[in-house]
Formats: C-alpha cells, structure tokens, sequence
C-alpha cells in the first residue's frame, strides 16, 4: 500500500518562530506547472505585520551590532543551506511559475549565487562609500554608512525566488532587519526560504515573512511609525500613495524601477538603505 | 560657586580684574547699499514680477524696514523654471572646468565683498556681525570653492564614470543661515551641472538678493541662477513645480514631510534637512572648561536658531552641580545686544513669529515643572529678543525635551551610565546631530556609533566645513550636503 505523504503546513515566518495568521486566514494557491497539488497559504493581516516589525526591530541592535565578517558568513551560509535544497526549490519555483525544470533550475543557481556576491559586500561597503574628510581644523573627520534600520520590503510580484533573494539580501547586507510581503504569485518559495534562513544562523527577527497580499500589507507597513525604510519594488502602479504615506515619518523610499533580477545589485541600492554617519574626532597632544 | 565666609576675597581673580565696561564698537553699515525695493533675478536680469506682490522685510534688532522684496507668484515661479531649463541645456554641456572656474570667480567675489555680505547677513537676520563675518560668509565661500574643484572631478564622485546632472533643481532654504544654506545648496547644484531656482526665506531674503549680482560679476550664464523671493506659497510652487527634477529643502520637519508627500510618486529626486533636538552629552571624565564653552556654542550660537542646536543637555549626574554652576556663570559673561556690535554674544531673535514660539515652549517648561534660569541682562526696547534660558530638572516626557525651540534655549537633563546616555540621547525622532565630551579617544567612538544622529562632534560642537557631509537620520531629513557624499544628490549615474 503507497504511503501518504506529509504535507507542509504554510506559516509566516515572525522573529524567528512559524506562527499562522493570528486572523486564520489562508488562501488556495493552486499549482502553475498542471500538478493537482494545493497550499492553502497564510493569509497575513495588520496584527501579523506589526508583530513583525516589532521582530524586527529587536533585532535590530544584535544584528547591526555583529561585525562585518560576521554578517558577511551568516549570509554565506544561506547560499550553503539553498544549495543544499537546490532541487526542492526547483519544484518549488516551477509550482509557483510553471517554469520548465532547466528554467526553474537556472534561478535556484541565479538566487544561490547572488547570495554568495552580495554576502561578500558586507564588509567592503564602507571602504568604498566611507570618507576621510579633510576638514580645516584639528579633527580626524570621517563618514562611514550605517543601517537605517527596520526595512519593509514589497518583494517583486514577478520574479519568485531570485527578486526575492535580491530584495532581501540588500537590505539585511549592511545591517538592516526587514519585514517583508512575499509575491503573492509565489508565497510558497518565500516559506520556503525562510525554512533556509532559519537554518542559517541569521538571528530571529532580522528576516521575517509575510505571505499576502502587498495591496492590503503595503500601505500597513508604508505608514508604520517604527519603520525606517520602504523598498516599493513590489508594490505595484499604486506605488504613490504608499511613499506619501512613507512621508509620515520620512522614511527611507526606495520608488519601484524596472530591474533586471538576473543583474547583482550595485551599491547603490545597498546604500540607499544605509545613513551617512559623519564623526568629527578631536585630534591634539 | 561655593562660597566661604572667610573675610578675604572669595578668589584671586576678585583681586586683581576689575569689571571693564565695553565700549560700543559698532560695525559701519555703510559698506553696503540696499535697494528700496526689489525685483526678482531671472534669466539673468532683475524682472518685476508678473502675478505676486510686495512686501518688506525688517530688521529684527529695531523693527525697522530695510527694503521691500517681491512675493514670486506662480507666473514667476514658471518664467525662473523655464530660465533654469533653458540655461540647462548650455550648463550642463559646458566644459567642466570652464563651470569649476565660475564658482572659483563666484567664491573668490564672496571673499573680496565678504563684510558687505556680514553686515547685509546681521542686518536682515539679526545675528551677531562676530558670527556672520566669522563664520556664514567664509564657510559659504569656503563651500563655493570647494564644490568649484569638484566640477572636473565627478567621474570620480562615487557613481560611475560620466555621471550625469538632474536638471533644474528647485530649492527652498530657511533664515538662520541664509547666505551660507544658499551656498550648500547652489554650489553643489551648478558643480554637479544642474541648474537652480532658489526660494530663499520671508525674512530673510536680503543676502540672496546680494549674491545674484555676485552671479553677475562672475559672468554666471543666464538661467543657472535664479532667485525668485516670496513667501510659503512661493516655495509650494517651486517644490511641486512640473519643471523641476530635483527638491532640496532645508526648514521644518513639518513642511519637509509635506513636501516628501507632494512629490510622492514623481521621479524628482528629494534631500531635505530638517530639525533636531540634539543630545549634547557630557562625561564626568571631560575637559570641563572646554566642555562648558562647546555647551554655550551648541545652544547659544546664532541665538539657538540652528536646527542641529545642541538644546539637550546630558550631563553626568555626579558633575550636574558643577557643569551647571560653571555653565550659568559663563553665560554671566554674555553680551546680548546690537547685532552690528563686535563685542555681541546674543542677538536678536529672527522674527515676532518665532519670538512668539519660543516664548510659549518656555512658558510650557515651567509649567509643566522644569527650573528655569535666565540670563539677568536689560532688552533692548525695540526688535524680538530672548533671554539666554537654562532648564534644569528636565524631564524626558517635558515639551522643551521633545520640541524643537529654535532658540537660546537648554534643557539640561543627566544620566548615570553611557547606555542611559545613548538611550535619552537617542530617544527622539529626530537625528540630526550629538555631541560627546570625555577624554577618552575609545568612548567616543563607542559613543559615536550608538548614537542615531548623521553628525557627531566630540569634545567639540556645531563645526561645518565643505568637506564634511551633513545631514540627518529619522525625521531629521534624508541625503547629505557636503563632501563627496553631497554630490550624490544632484547628480546620477551614466545612461
């Protein structure tokens, strides 16, 4: 007799821990590749947000506190932890997108990848955005970015597993946390790789994902007053209002742009979740 | 001071300096000329205006009118954009050292008219003339010159090679410090290749009306500069104007957050500097005399209109008494008074208005429980001034801890630990700057990292310099002006 396979249960992923929606809601995501397969997904509500900004932000000071070095690993280990799922992801994005297995396959390596560049960014982006200021007067003057702080991020609704990695891997790179809205086409890959980074040493509540819908969560995380960035980039054409609403208390806005998810960021856009901190240090006998 | 009831003089200084009286030492006033009346500065020529009106802007020492300026209206708001894009076209292509030698000419004419730019300064804004020919006018010559060698060196600016100017940048500066926040923002613009339409402020618009010729004499093409002077309505025009592809606001949090909102969904890109509520943190283990000078400095500078004004004060508990002491009898010393006196400390707050809000944040301090301590020295009878005011016994939930005053006013606050510091210190939602006073090389760094502020000064306070980028974290505002990291704002990345 054929054994009954177990099947996940679909969570959100919030400081570390994989709670249903406090609403109880879920939704029926069927199968883009013509299987019969069905994830009923959670469905995050506001309460689930500000949990997970709360998360967030107490991770904020273990995670901008570790070193660069250290930062820099922990994100390396979660390229490790992908590769070693490799060919679970490859059915996961083909559930999602439909994608072909040689298509599916090449994003898996492209998301496995871009982890492993931008891991490598996290203690080189100082030396090049940070300055010696020669100032006129006895001070050693220096700027040196930091994090910014909670990030909320409208992961990109057409690129599953590889816009998602971008999105995420920029902001935490330089010491961000983030809360971020999965693409409701592919909620799944999302848990999927929070089940990667819950395994990757990452510190509970640096990352933390919602499964639902950007239109209903984006303008909750838009104009939450204990969020210091918003990357709109999944946020679709009514993008406007949620930076007006970003206005409240001057968050960070990084406005949506085509993007080509098969380019490594630049850093730029690291840096555009990052402050310029300027210290005047006396100098003197 | 403790004092003993031994029957000799309490110290040697009693016995040997006696109380000198100053004599006045006025600043002439007739290095410059100002005109009755003032048009606008577009395309290169003084236009009268199509669809504003008039009106006067006084001098907050005596209350009386110096000139009459024009309220741009939007047809003149319109005309000064079509200017910038027009001159665009020509700037932009420029060779990049002919634009650098333009704002060599315009830094070195600042120099060489320097006092006529101090005195205009602290007639129309009513800072001490020590402050402005000290520090405004050669800081915003300073930044002219500076931003003049970055003009031919942007490839190397941090975005790539062959990077690109914006377009015609709208900006929108406020009155405390008016001829050096035109300089941080016009240099760096015309640097970068961009052109400007600049709104300078309803009080304070005399300086900038001064540098337009300046722009003249420098042989500044038509169009790269305009200034269209005017009132809130004014600069609503210009940030929300479809013409401009670039914002720079330097003012209130609260307007700044109306402009982010106005230009929500546009491809302009947006900096604004905006207010502070600045901890000014002082260890047990700081250099007291030094430390108490950089306390008068952070607060008292420029009558405390200085939106990263050090206006709270964290002082180590077990040296309250003694920084307190130390700190009220060296503001004992301060000579409030005639702004064009070079003998003068304090002078004359901006405007009624902001009179006004500062009086009611200090009525609010001692009602709501806070000691108050004020400098005991005669007003004048004419013109908007403010006793220098300390605060004792403040509470982190009291408004003079949580408001910006924009005015020579301290709230004076203590902790006990370095985490209890950063922890007040970072309990606001601004951060725009700090300060730390201690001997200790490591603390301050330790410090400087905790702390959620985009410039920190150690053992010294509200130095600025070309070189060194400024600008906020929070509600202070976003982007940076100075340094390379200044430039980024008006410049982006090869095509």
């Amino acid at each position: 007799m054929a054994r009954l396979d177990v099947r996940k249960t679909w969570k959100l992923w919030i400081g570390g821990a994989f709670p249903r929606s406090e609403s109880g809601r879920t939704w029926e995501v069927t199968a883009a590749d013509g299987s019969d397969e069905v994830a009923n997904v959670s469905m995050a509500s506001r309460k689930d947000t500000r949990d997970a900004v709360v998360a967030a932000r107490k991770a904020v000071g273990p995670w901008s506190g570790a070193t660069a070095y250290n930062r820099g690993q922990i994100l390396y280990r979660a390229a490790e932890m992908l590769e070693s799922r490799r060919d679970t992801f490859v059915d996961e994005v083909r559930f999602a997108t439909g994608a072909t297995a040689r298509a599916a396959a090449d994003e898996v390596d492209a998301a496995i990848d871009r982890w492993v560049h931008v891991a490598g960014w996290s203690d080189k982006l100082a030396a090049i955005d940070g300055s010696a200021n020669p100032v006129a007067g006895p001070y050693f003057d220096f700027t040196l970015p930091e994090p910014t702080g909670v990030v909320g991020v409208l992961a990109p609704q057409d690129s599953a597993l590889l816009g998602l990695v971008t999105v995420v891997a920029r902001a935490i790179v330089t010491g961000n946390t983030c809360v971020v809205v999965a693409s409701a086409q592919a909620p799944t890959v999302a848990i999927s790789l929070a089940e990667v980074l819950a395994t990757s040493d990452l510190p509970a509540g640096v990352v933390n994902v919602l499964t639902g819908f950007a239109d209903e969560l984006g303008p909750i995380l838009a104009s939450h007053m204990d969020v210091n960035a918003i990357d709109l980039a999944g946020a679709g054409d009514d993008w406007a209002a949620l930076e007006a609403a970003a206005a409240d208390n001057l968050k960070r806005v990084l406005r949506p742009a085509a993007t080509d998810w098969g380019l490594d960021p630049v850093p730029a856009q690291m840096l555009a979740l990052t402050e310029s901190k300027t210290v005047w240090h006396p100098r003197g006998m | 001071m403790a004092r003993t009831d031994l029957d000799t003089p309490t110290s040697v200084t009693d016995l040997v300096t006696p109380t000198w009286e100053y004599a006045p030492a006025p600043q002439a006033t007739d290095v410059v000329s100002i005109a009755a009346t003032n048009d606008l500065f577009i395309g290169g020529d003084w236009v009268s205006t199509r669809d504003g009106s008039t009106t006067a802007t006084l001098n907050p020492a005596t209350e009386e009118q110096l000139a009459t300026y024009t309220v741009a209206g939007p047809a003149d708001v319109d005309a000064a954009v079509a200017a910038a894009r027009t001159a665009f076209a020509s700037w932009s292509r420029l060779r990049p050292a002919t634009r650098g030698a333009h704002l060599y000419r315009i830094a070195r004419i600042m120099q060489e008219r320097a006092r006529e730019f101090a005195v205009l300064e602290s007639l129309d804004n009513g800072k001490p003339i020590r402050e402005s020919r000290d520090v405004d006018v050669p800081t915003a010559a300073a930044h002219f010159f500076y931003h003049a060698g970055w003009a031919d060196k942007l490839d190397w600016a941090g975005l790539g090679p062959g990077p690109r100017p914006l377009g015609v940048a709208g900006q929108v500066i406020p009155w405390n410090f008016p001829l050096l926040m035109l300089a941080w923002k016009i240099a760096p613009a015309l640097a970068c290749g961009n052109t400007v339409v600049l709104k300078p402020a309803e009080t304070t618009p005399l300086t900038a009306l001064l540098f337009a010729e300046v722009c003249q004499q420098a042989d500044l093409p038509p169009g790269v500069v305009n200034i269209v002077t005017g009132d809130g309505d004014t600069g609503a025009h210009l940030v929300s104007h479809d013409g401009v592809d670039k914002v720079a606001f330097t003012g209130s949090t609260a307007v700044g957050k109306a402009i982010a909102r106005q230009v929500a969904g546009s491809d302009k890109k947006v900096t604004l500097e905006l207010g502070g509520k600045a901890a000014n943190i002082v260890f047990d283990d700081a250099a007291m005399d030094q430390a108490v000078e950089g306390i008068v400095n952070g607060i008292f500078f420029n009558q405390g209109h200085v939106c990263c004004a050090g206006s709270r004060l964290l002082v180590q508990e077990n040296v309250h008494e003694e920084v307190v002491d130390r700190l009220t009898e060296r503001l004992g010393t301060l000579r409030l008074g005639d702004p064009l006196d070079k003998n003068t400390d304090i002078g004359a707050i901006n405007s009624s208005d902001q009179l006004g809000r500062i009086t009611d944040l200090v009525a609010a301090g001692e009602a709501e429980g806070a000691t108050k301590w004020e400098l005991d020295c005669a007003l004048p009878t004419n013109g908007f001034w403010f006793r220098p005011t300390v605060f004792t016994g403040v509470e982190q939930s009291h408004t003079i801890a949580t408001d910006e005053i924009f005015g020579p006013v301290l709230s004076v606050l203590t902790f006990r630990t370095p985490d209890e510091a950063v922890a007040k210190a970072n309990n606001t939602p601004y951060g725009l700057s700090a300060g730390v006073w201690t001997e200790k090389g490591s603390r301050i760094l330790e410090m400087a990292g905790r702390l959620r502020a985009g410039v920190v000064w150690a053992n010294t306070f509200n130095r600025f310099d070309p070189t060194s980028p400024f600008g906020g974290y929070k509600e202070s505002g976003y982007g940076r002006e100075g340094g390379r990291h200044g430039l980024s704002a008006y410049l982006k990345p090869a095509a």
